[in-house]
C-alpha cells in the first residue's frame, strides 16, 4: 500500500451525495493532480459521518479537521491553503470542531459525537467501502476467521445468546435464540436473509450501514451461516438504495476474489454465497414472511407464524432473517466479547441502538447510543435541540407501528421495554422531534394514511379498518368531526389490533392510540371547539393582521386571490372568505404582523 | 420507431432467457422489465408469463403490488417529493400541493403534455435537507413552496 502524508475523507453517503459530495471529491482529485500532490495526499469516498445536517462534510487527516456545509467553491481553498501551505481555513470549521483560541477540538469531543458509542456505525465515516482491505485493516472478517478455525457453532450461538443482543429490525427478539432456532431444524438445504427493506418512512440506519460499511454485514450472515448450517444467503434491500445496492454488489465480489466468500472459506469446508435481490416499494415487504414471498418472486403478502422462518421459511426450508444493524453487531460481539457488550447498555437491552435523528431538531443525522440513554440527551446533547427556538412537543419512534412520546416523559431511558410502556416501541430506529407547530392529531393522520397506502389487503380488518379510521381522521382534521368519533377511532384500534394477520395491521393503531393517550386535548380541540391549537390544519386555521401592520401593501400585493384590502400606512384586513391559505402573506409580511388563529 | 420496439422486445427475449430457471425469477426479470421499457407494458408482462412458467395473472398482480412498476411509461421528467415522516413534519406537504398547482397535475399522475410525473416517496435518506425532492437524478434540498416556480422553471425550457 503506497503512503499519502495527508488523507481526505469525503462523505458519500446519501445526504452528503445529495447535497454535491461527489462533484467535491472529482473537483479536488483534479486539483490534487493539476498541483501535482496526488501521490502525496489521497481523496477517499466513505459512508456516512452522521452529523448531516452539516454535509456536504469533508474531514483532513492526521489533523482531524473537520470541514462543513463545503461547496465545490471551497474545495480551491481547501486545496491552495490547508492541503498545500498548512493553514487551516478557518471559515470552513465545523463551528463546533474550534475553540476560541482556534485549537482544534477532536473530533470525538464534539458535542454531537461525545455522547454518542459506535459499534454498529464503527467504520462508517472512516473507510473506504468500496475496498476490501480498508475493511480487512479494520478488522473486517477477522470474527468470521475465528468462528470457522477456532469455534464449533454451539459456540458461537452461545456467545450471541450471553450477549443479550436483541434484534435491531423492530421486534427486539433475542438474536442467540433465533439462530439456535434455526441450527436445530434438520434439513438438507437453509437460507440466511438479512432485512435491508428498511420501511420506516423517516429512517435511513440501515442503508448508512451498507453504504459504508458493508462487508460487515457480509461477514455477520457468513457467521450466521456458519451457526445454523447454511450455505446461502439473500440480502433484501430496497430498490431504492442505489447506492448501497452497488456498494453490496461490489463487496460481494471483492469477498468472493478474495475466497471470503464462496466455496471453502479460509480454507475449511465451510462454503457460503450471498445473493443481493431488490424490493420493488412495498412496505409490508419488511415484515419477514412478506418478504420470503417477495425473494420467492411472489407478492409480498405474509402467511401466519407458526410455522416460523426458523422451521419453514424461505422455499419452505428453515431460515434464520435478522435485520442490518443486527447482523452489524455481530463481529465486534465475536471479537470483544460477551462481557463488553454486556457493560453497555441496561440489564435486558444491552449495546447500543442507532437512531435517525430527523424533523425539527438541529443536528439532524444518524446517531448511536447505549441503550438506556435518556431521550433529552439524545435530543438536547446530541441533536442540539429545537430551532428557531420553537417548543419541543414530541418525539416520535417506531415508525407507523410506534407513538409518541411527549415533552413530559424526555427522561425515561430509551430501551425496547421502557418505550413499550410508553406505548411507543423501539421500532427500527427512525425517531422524528416535533415541536409546537406540529398537529398531533394530522400527525396520527399522516401515519394512517400510510398503512393505508402500504397494507397488502390480505386480511379484512387491516385493509378496511384502517381505511375507516383514516375517514374519520380525515374529518376531524377537516373540522368536520363528529360527537363521537373518538370512541369510534378506539373501538376500531382495538380490533384491528386484536384481528390483523400481521404485525401491519396489529400495529397500525398505534400511532392514533399514542397521541389520544397523550394529546387528547388536542382531538377535542378539533372535534368540539373547531381549532386546531397548534395552527397546523387549514381548514381551521383562520388569517389575522396585528397592530404590529405598518400598511406597507406586500401583503396585499402578493395574494393571489385580493383577499387583503387596506390603504397605504393604513392597517390591513384579510377576507377570510376570500383567503385560500397559501400564507404566502405570512412569508412576505417584514413586520411579523400577520398571524394564525 | 417500431424498429426500436422491436429491439426492445429482442432483448426483453434475452432477459427472460437469463431468468429461466432461477429461483424467484420472475420479480428480478420484471425489475429488468421496468428497467428497459420504463414500465412493464401489457406485451411484456405476458412474454413474461410465457417464458417463466408463470400465468399473466400472477405477472399482472406482482406488477400492481409494488409501487416500483408501472403499467404505462411515465413523463420525460419524474418529481418525486419525500412524504417520509422527517419532510412531512417540515411541511413536505405543501411542497407536493404546490407543484401539481404548478403543473396542473395530481400525485401519481403525468402532466397533460407528458413532460412530468409527480409521485410522493418515502425517506430517500436525505433527511438532513428536508423538505427534499428529487427531478430524475437531481436532489434538491431545504425547499420551500415558493422556490417551486423558479425550481420548475429550469426543466420546463
Ligand atoms: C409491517 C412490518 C414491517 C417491517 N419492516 C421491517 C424493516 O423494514 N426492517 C427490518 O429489519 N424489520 C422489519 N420488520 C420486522 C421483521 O418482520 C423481522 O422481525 C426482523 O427483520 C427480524 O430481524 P431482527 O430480529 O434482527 O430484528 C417489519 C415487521 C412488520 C410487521
Ligand atoms: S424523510 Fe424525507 S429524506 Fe428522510
Amino acid at each position: 500500500m503506497e503512503i499519502y502524508r495527508s488523507h481526505v475523507l469525503v462523505c458519500g453517503g446519501t445526504g452528503c451525495t445529495s447535497s454535491g459530495s461527489s462533484k467535491i471529491i472529482e473537483t479536488m482529485e483534479q486539483m490534487l493532480v493539476e498541483k501535482e500532490l496526488e501521490r502525496e495526499i489521497k481523496v477517499i469516498r466513505t459512508g456516512c459521518f452522521g452529523l448531516c445536517e452539516a454535509g456536504p462534510i469533508v474531514i483532513v487527516y492526521p489533523e482531524g479537521t473537520f470541514y462543513s456545509h463545503v461547496k465545490v467553491e471551497d474545495v480551491g481553498e481547501i486545496v491552495e491553503e490547508h492541503l498545500l501551505k498548512g493553514r487551516i481555513v478557518r471559515r470552513l470549521v465545523y463551528k463546533g470542531a474550534l475553540t476560541d483560541e482556534s485549537a482544534q477540538v477532536p473530533l470525538k469531543d464534539i458535542p454531537f459525537y461525545q455522547h454518542q458509542h459506535r459499534i454498529a456505525l464503527r467504520n462508517c465515516g472512516v473507510i473506504d467501502p468500496e475496498n476490501i482491505d480498508e475493511a480487512i485493516a479494520t478488522d473486517a472478517y477477522q470474527a468470521l476467521a475465528k468462528c470457522v478455525t477456532e469455534m464449533t457453532p454451539e459456540e458461537v450461538i452461545e456467545v450471541i445468546s450471553q450477549s443479550g443482543l436483541r434484534g435491531r429490525g423492530g421486534g427486539g427478539f433475542s438474536t442467540g435464540i433465533k439462530w439456535k432456532f434455526a441450527a436445530s431444524s434438520k434439513s438438507d438445504k437453509k437460507y440466511v436473509i438479512c432485512n435491508a427493506d428498511e420501511g420506516d418512512p423517516g429512517a435511513f440506519m440501515d442503508r448508512s450501514i451498507l453504504e459504508g460499511d458493508p462487508h460487515t454485514v457480509l461477514e455477520a450472515m457468513a457467521i450466521c451461516g456458519y451457526c445454523i448450517g447454511s450455505d446461502e444467503g439473500y440480502v433484501y434491500v430496497r430498490a431504492e438504495y442505489p447506492i448501497a445496492v452497488e456498494r453490496l454488489e461490489k463487496a460481494i465480489s471483492q469477498a468472493r476474489a478474495y475466497g471470503l466468500l464462496g466455496d471453502n472459506i479460509l480454507g475449511t469446508d465451510f462454503s457460503f454465497n450471498i445473493h443481493v435481490r431488490l424490493g420493488a416499494g412495498a412496505f409490508v415487504c419488511g415484515e419477514e414472511t412478506a418478504l420470503m414471498a417477495s425473494i420467492e418472486g411472489h407478492r409480498g403478502e405474509p402467511k401466519p407464524r407458526p410455522p416460523f422462518p426458523a422451521v419453514r421459511g424461505l422455499f419452505d426450508k428453515p431460515t434464520n432473517i435478522n435485520n442490518v444493524e443486527t447482523y452489524a453487531n455481530i463481529p465486534p460481539i465475536i471479537l470483544n466479547g460477551v462481557d463488553w457488550f454486556r457493560s453497555l447498555g441496561t440489564e435486558k437491552s444491552s449495546g447500543t441502538k442507532v437512531f435517525a435523528l430527523g424533523g425539527k431538531i438541529n443536528n439532524t443525522g444518524l446517531v448511536e447510543v447505549e441503550m438506556g440513554t435518556p431521550l433529552r440527551t439524545v435530543i438536547y446533547d446530541i441533536g442540539g435541540g429545537i430551532p428557531k427556538g420553537k417548543q419541543l412537543k414530541a418525539v416520535q419512534t417506531g415508525g407507523p407501528s410506534g407513538g409518541c412520546i411527549p415533552v413530559d416523559l424526555l427522561d425515561v431511558p430509551i430501551e425496547y421495554d421502557s418505550l413499550i410502556e410508553l406505548g411507543s416501541m423501539m421500532g427500527s430506529g427512525g425517531m422524528i422531534v416535533m415541536d409546537e407547530d406540529n398537529c398531533m392529531v394530522d400527525i396520527a393522520r399522516f401515519f394512517l394514511d400510510f398503512t393505508v397506502e402500504e397494507s397488502c389487503g390480505k386480511c379484512t380488518p387491516c385493509r378496511i379498518g384502517t381505511r375507516r379510521m383514516l375517514e374519520i381522521l380525515d374529518r376531524i382534521v377537516e373540522g368536520k368531526g363528529k360527537e363521537d368519533d373518538i370512541e369510534k377511532l378506539e373501538r376500531l384500534a382495538r380490533v384491528i389490533k386484536e384481528t390483523s394477520l400481521c404485525g401491519l395491521g396489529q400495529t397500525a393503531p398505534n400511532p392514533v392510540l399514542s397521541t389520544l393517550h397523550y394529546f387528547r386535548d388536542e382531538y377535542e380541540a378539533h372535534i368540539y371547539d373547531r381549532t386546531c391549537p397548534a395552527h397546523h390544519c387549514r381548514s381551521l386555521t383562520k388569517l389575522q393582521i396585528t397592530d404590529d401592520c405598518r400598511g406597507c401593501t406586500a401583503c396585499a400585493r402578493v395574494c393571489p386571490v385580493d383577499a387583503i384590502s387596506g390603504e397605504v400606512r393604513q392597517k390591513h384586513v384579510i377576507d377570510m372568505d376570500k383567503c385560500t391559505k397559501c400564507y404566502s402573506c405570512i412569508e412576505k409580511c417584514r413586520f411579523d404582523a400577520i398571524i394564525k388563529v | 420507431m417500431a424498429t426500436k420496439d422491436q429491439e426492445k422486445y429482442l432483448e426483453l427475449e434475452k432477459i427472460i432467457e437469463e431468468h429461466k430457471g432461477l429461483p424467484g425469477a420472475l420479480m428480478p426479470a420484471m425489475q429488468k422489465t421496468q428497467e428497459l421499457f420504463g414500465c412493464v407494458p401489457l406485451k411484456a408482462q405476458q412474454m413474461l408469463a410465457d417464458g417463466l412458467n408463470a400465468t399473466l395473472s400472477e405477472v399482472y398482480g406482482i406488477a400492481t403490488f409494488y409501487s416500483q412498476f408501472n403499467l404505462e411509461p411515465k413523463g420525460e421528467y419524474v418529481i418525486s417529493v419525500c412524504l417520509g415522516t422527517a419532510c412531512y413534519v417540515k411541511g413536505a406537504q405543501d411542497i407536493l400541493d404546490r407543484i401539481c398547482e404548478e403543473i396542473e397535475t395530481m400525485p401519481g399522475k403525468t402532466s397533460a403534455d407528458g413532460r412530468f410525473t409527480v409521485e410522493a416517496t418515502r425517506c430517500i435518506g436525505a433527511c438532513g435537507l428536508a423538505p427534499v425532492m428529487t427531478i430524475n437524478e437531481e436532489v434538491h434540498g431545504r425547499i420551500m413552496p415558493d422556490d417551486v416556480p423558479s425550481i420548475l422553471a429550469k426543466y420546463k425550457k
